[in-house]
């Protein structure tokens, strides 16, 4: 919370995109969250990179549920559009949404209470219909709402600022979605930007469902000595092994001839995802790999980063169902409701 | 880059624009807020302590301090400072109270003052709270110098320029009018125990063309300071229809605008060169044009016409300069028909008084060596400011060498050595007074520039006393003092706080901040949020930080002191402190006599 908006300066020349928009046309209301949130942050790097991949702010919709991350949409990119959900929905809403008219972008920003509590089952049946979306969850460990209790992400033996240790095991979001068959996974840390932004680009890329989990620290009731998700113990063990670019469409591809291993995956729209590095027989379209990297890591205490899994053949909510390549919204109402003559004949087919 | 040393006054001194383009390094900022606040008495004290004469500079200031102000880089024009200056000065209240004591024991110490312009004055105003006896030559029978005899009433009202003169005065100098100095032999032989020369650049320059030393009869060929002198003691209330004025400083624009007062009809200024390399300030190149005085470029003058011997025009060639106008050739020769010209075409000092054989040596065109910091000449004990000292500058300069003289002649004084200067130092106050609430208004305000208004075309000719600009109105005043970004609120960064979790540099509204690797400073240059394009202004670099030891670095260049990296800061490695200057003038090294406090402003120490 800031006592004032943030000022437009005149003469101060931002640069532009593609469509002649500074960073400041992606940008939205003054956010309202503590001082130092990791979501403020995470909220920079969406403007970021809508802003880099010139998207117009129109052709996105943005949704979420309820919790602190949940507010975080009407601070980026004011000219889209917005969808504040009951708590734990926000993946059904998108759903609709995407069936709706298949052409906006959709980022939803979910936490890790609305989508690991009570959202749990409808963050799975998204993942599932392999809804083309962006699903940001922004992940502190405890639920700051109310005043920072353990939240269903935070790990076994967490500290809250009184000095409780966790207990149960955690849910983690990018494991459970890959058993579940998500097409995109990645991990990040709202305090790298230099590595967020590169994977929102991606995921917006991304034919399908993509995750990305990013540890976004509570700074009132998660940032202290003996948490897991506080900036400093992200930064002792945050393991970054997996370094990737994404290069978008329009970009020339330059590579340099240490480049020449690097595996390639070329997105839906033609845009590219570069893997500059990874750790020794890692294969980010092997499930069965990534989920053990990922265990190893854990076990010893470390938190890997960067674009954990990638699918990119799988279909999409479209595909699966066989939908127009129009959005809904644009086909005619007598196409969309032919009417009661048409509802009887088919009823009648079913005698 | 080396850590940023912002314990180094210097360093945050540099950041608030106006008060290092200021010679006399007036605490513009700090003065606005006091205006924004009502606070008139406080904001002139606040201005004459550095620049003495507040309502004098805020008419006739050639304003160093406007071309540097930061909100030109921000919209595009600066704050009216100087006007602002002239708001404080108008509605002070009484402030006879305020002003330093004069101790009525005195130290024993005389010192002699040459000449009574805005550089004498101040030495006087500086040495006479010390217990200073001061003795004022003048040659003529008012004080006030050049401001007096060469800034025109409709510009500087002869009431402003007495009240802030006689202030001084009436500290008891012990002043002598119509005593010019004819030898300096003498002075020195009356015993002071330091002389101050601050005389002036009296002597304007000549134009030794063909013509100008025939005519019969009157002349109407004049040396423009002479000629303003002359119209300003009232020995000279007319003019001819028809006037040239040869040479575009400041000078000329108040000969020009003083020959529209006294009959001149088709006024011409002439310049040399083209309009860009002009040296009077382009307001006042404005102010003459309303009042349809032409200015004709890339004339130079050629030869004064006379028939009879009597003026009737001048020839001048026609000139096509090259790109960057150093060099020219002759299109073809005009004439121009006149009844008048004035010559504005610069001045030179002239000490036809100072013996050669005293142990005052000249150097080069004739002028005393005088040294830069000290003020003092070859001479011990002689002290030269203001123009005297190194050539015609503005009232501000003369100001700024008056307050350095006076600390030299107060070390003098007290047998110590005058090189050893007391350092300019600062005190830096968190401005916080309780979440997301500061000390300042640290909005930022889009207003723009507000343009002074003038007294109207018509009436403004009828006489030479009638002030021209109106000063500003109530609301013009509250929307520009909102204007200031207050650059003297500083972003005080402390490293070992920072968590590095971005907060800030996502919110700041112009980019400035980054938290990067450390490098050279070309490097960090190039690898700031927004490149850093303008090599005129510092980055700051912190400390490695400590998480990763990377380090913050901020671009001061169009940095608006809104305050919000400190509001989103949650560890307070943020924080917005007011830099005050600390100046030190003539006894606050407590060298010689009885302590003076020269305001009641609170005095903090560095944290």
């Amino acid at each position: 919370m800031t006592s004032i908006a943030k000022p437009v300066i005149p003469l101060v020349a931002l640069p532009k995109n593609e469509l002649g928009l500074s960073i400041r046309d992606y940008e939205g209301a003054i956010s309202t969250l503590c001082a130092g949130c990791g979501h403020d942050s995470v909220t920079a790097a969406i403007s970021h990179a809508f802003w880099e991949l010139s998207t117009p702010p129109h052709m996105i919709a943005k949704l979420s549920g309820i919790g602190c991350s949940s507010k975080t949409p009407t601070y980026f990119v004011r000219g889209a559009h917005g969808f504040n959900s009951a708590h734990g929905r926000m993946a059904t809403i998108a759903t609709g949404a995407n069936a709706a008219n298949r052409e906006l972008t959709y980022i939803g920003i979910s936490g890790d209470g609305d989508s690991l509590s009570i959202g749990l089952g409808h963050l799975a049946h998204a993942i599932r219909r392999n809804v083309n979306m962006v699903y940001v969850i922004e992940n502190n460990g405890v639920y700051g709402l109310t005043k920072g209790q353990f939240s269903a992400s935070a790990d076994i033996g967490s500290r809250l600022k009184k000095g409780e240790a966790n207990a149960m095991a955690p849910i983690d979001p990018v494991l459970l979605s890959l058993s579940m068959g998500a097409t995109f996974l990645a991990r990040s840390f709202s305090g790298d930007k230099a590595q967020l932004v590169p994977l929102l680009e991606a995921a917006v890329a991304h034919n399908g469902f993509a995750l990305i989990d990013v540890i976004s620290p509570c700074v009132t009731f998660n940032d202290h000595e003996g948490s897991t998700k506080s900036y400093r113990f992200m930064r002792e063990h945050e393991v970054k092994e997996i370094e990737t670019d994404f290069v978008p469409i329009r970009k020339e591809i330059r590579r340099s001839i240490a480049d020449n291993d690097a595996t390639e995956v070329t997105m839906h729209d033609g845009s590219v995802v570069r893997f500059r590095s990874v750790p020794e027989g890692y294969d980010p379209y092997d499930r069965q790999k990534v989920e053990d990297y990922i265990r190893t890591r854990q076990d010893r205490g470390e938190i890997v980063t960067g674009l954990l899994y990638v699918n990119e053949y799988a279909a999409d909510v479209h595909a699966l169902n066989n939908t127009p390549l129009q959005g809904l919204n644009s086909v005619p109402y007598e196409k969309l409701c032919p009417g009661s003559d048409a509802l009887t004949k088919m009823q009648q087919s079913f005698r | 880059m080396e850590p940023t040393n912002d314990r180094n006054p210097d360093y945050y001194h540099k950041v608030v624009d106006c008060q290092w383009a200021c010679p006399a390094h007036t605490d513009v900022p700090g003065y606005i807020r006091l205006i924004a606040q009502g606070r008139f008495d406080d904001a002139y004290m606040l201005n004459r302590e550095s620049n003495v004469f507040p309502g004098i500079l805020g008419r006739t200031c050639d304003r160093p301090c406007e071309p540097a102000c930061r909100r030109t880089r921000v919209d595009g024009s600066p704050v009216a400072i100087c006007r602002l200056k002239r708001v404080a000065a108008d509605l002070k209240g009484d402030v006879s109270e305020r002003l330093p004591a004069i101790p009525s024991q005195k130290n024993g110490k005389r010192v002699a003052c040459v000449g009574a312009g805005p550089a004498s004055l101040t030495v006087a105003n500086d040495l006479l709270p010390l217990g200073y006896d001061v003795v004022m030559f003048e040659q003529y029978e008012r004080p006030g110098g050049l401001m007096r005899t060469n800034i025109p009433e409709f510009r500087l009202p002869e009431q402003v320029l007495t009240d802030e003169t006689q202030v001084i005065i009436d500290m008891g100098v012990d002043i002598r009018y119509n005593s010019p100095i004819a030898s300096m032999s003498n002075l020195l032989n009356e015993g002071f125990d330091a002389i101050f020369v601050g005389v002036g650049a009296p002597r304007g320059k000549e134009l030794h063309i063909p013509g100008r030393h025939e005519e019969t009869g009157d002349s109407h060929i004049f040396i423009g300071i002479d000629w303003l002198e002359s119209v300003a003691f009232g020995h000279v209330d007319q003019i001819g229809e028809r006037v040239l004025i040869i040479g575009v400083g400041n000078t000329a624009m108040d000969c020009c605008r003083s020959s529209r007062r006294l009959g001149g009809v088709d006024i011409k200024v002439m310049a040399r060169r083209p309009r860009e390399y002009f040296k009077a300030s382009p307001w006042e190149l404005d102010d003459a044009e309303e009042e349809n005085v032409e200015i004709i470029v890339n004339h130079a003058p050629k030869r004064f016409v006379l028939e009879n011997g009597i003026l009737v025009g001048m020839e001048f060639d026609v000139l096509s300069w090259n790109e960057n106008a150093s060099k020219s050739e002759i299109l073809e020769t005009v004439f121009l028909p006149c009844d008048d010209v004035i010559l504005a075409i610069g001045q030179e000092n002239a000490f036809p008084w100072i013996e050669r054989d005293l142990g005052i040596e000249f150097g080069e065109w004739d002028v005393p060596i005088v040294d830069d910091v000290t003020f003092e000449s070859t001479l011990a004990g002689v002290y030269f400011g203001g123009d005297a000292a190194f050539g015609p500058k503005n009232i501000i300069w003369a100001v700024a060498h008056g307050h350095e003289a006076a600390k030299s002649i107060h070390a003098h004084c007290s047998q110590l050595d005058v090189r050893d200067r007391e350092p300019l130092t600062m005190t830096l106050e968190s401005t916080k007074m309780g979440m997301n609430e500061w000390r300042y208004h640290n909005d930022y305000n889009p207003s723009s520039r507000q343009k002074m208004n003038h007294v109207e075309l018509s009436k403004r000719f009828a006489s030479l006393e009638l002030e021209v600009e109106l000063g500003f109105n109530p609301e013009q005043t509250a929307r520009e003092v909102q204007r200031c970004l207050n650059c003297d609120i500083q972003t005080a960064f402390q490293a070992p706080l920072c968590i590095e979790c971005d907060a800030c540099i996502d919110i700041c509204p112009v980019q400035c901040l980054t938290i990067t690797e450390n490098g050279d400073e070309d490097a960090l240059r190039a690898r700031l949020s927004a490149p850093a394009l303008n090599p005129a202004q510092a980055l700051y670099v912190s400390a490695a930080l400590p998480q990763t030891g990377r380090v913050m670095v901020k671009d001061e260049n169009v940095c608006v002191h809104c305050g919000l990296c400190a509001e989103r800061c949650p560890t307070s490695a943020w924080d917005m402190e007011e830099f005050e200057l600390r100046i030190p003038y003539a006894g606050d090294s407590g060298l010689l006599t009885i302590p003076v406090r020269r305001s009641a402003k609170s005095v903090s120490e560095v944290r």
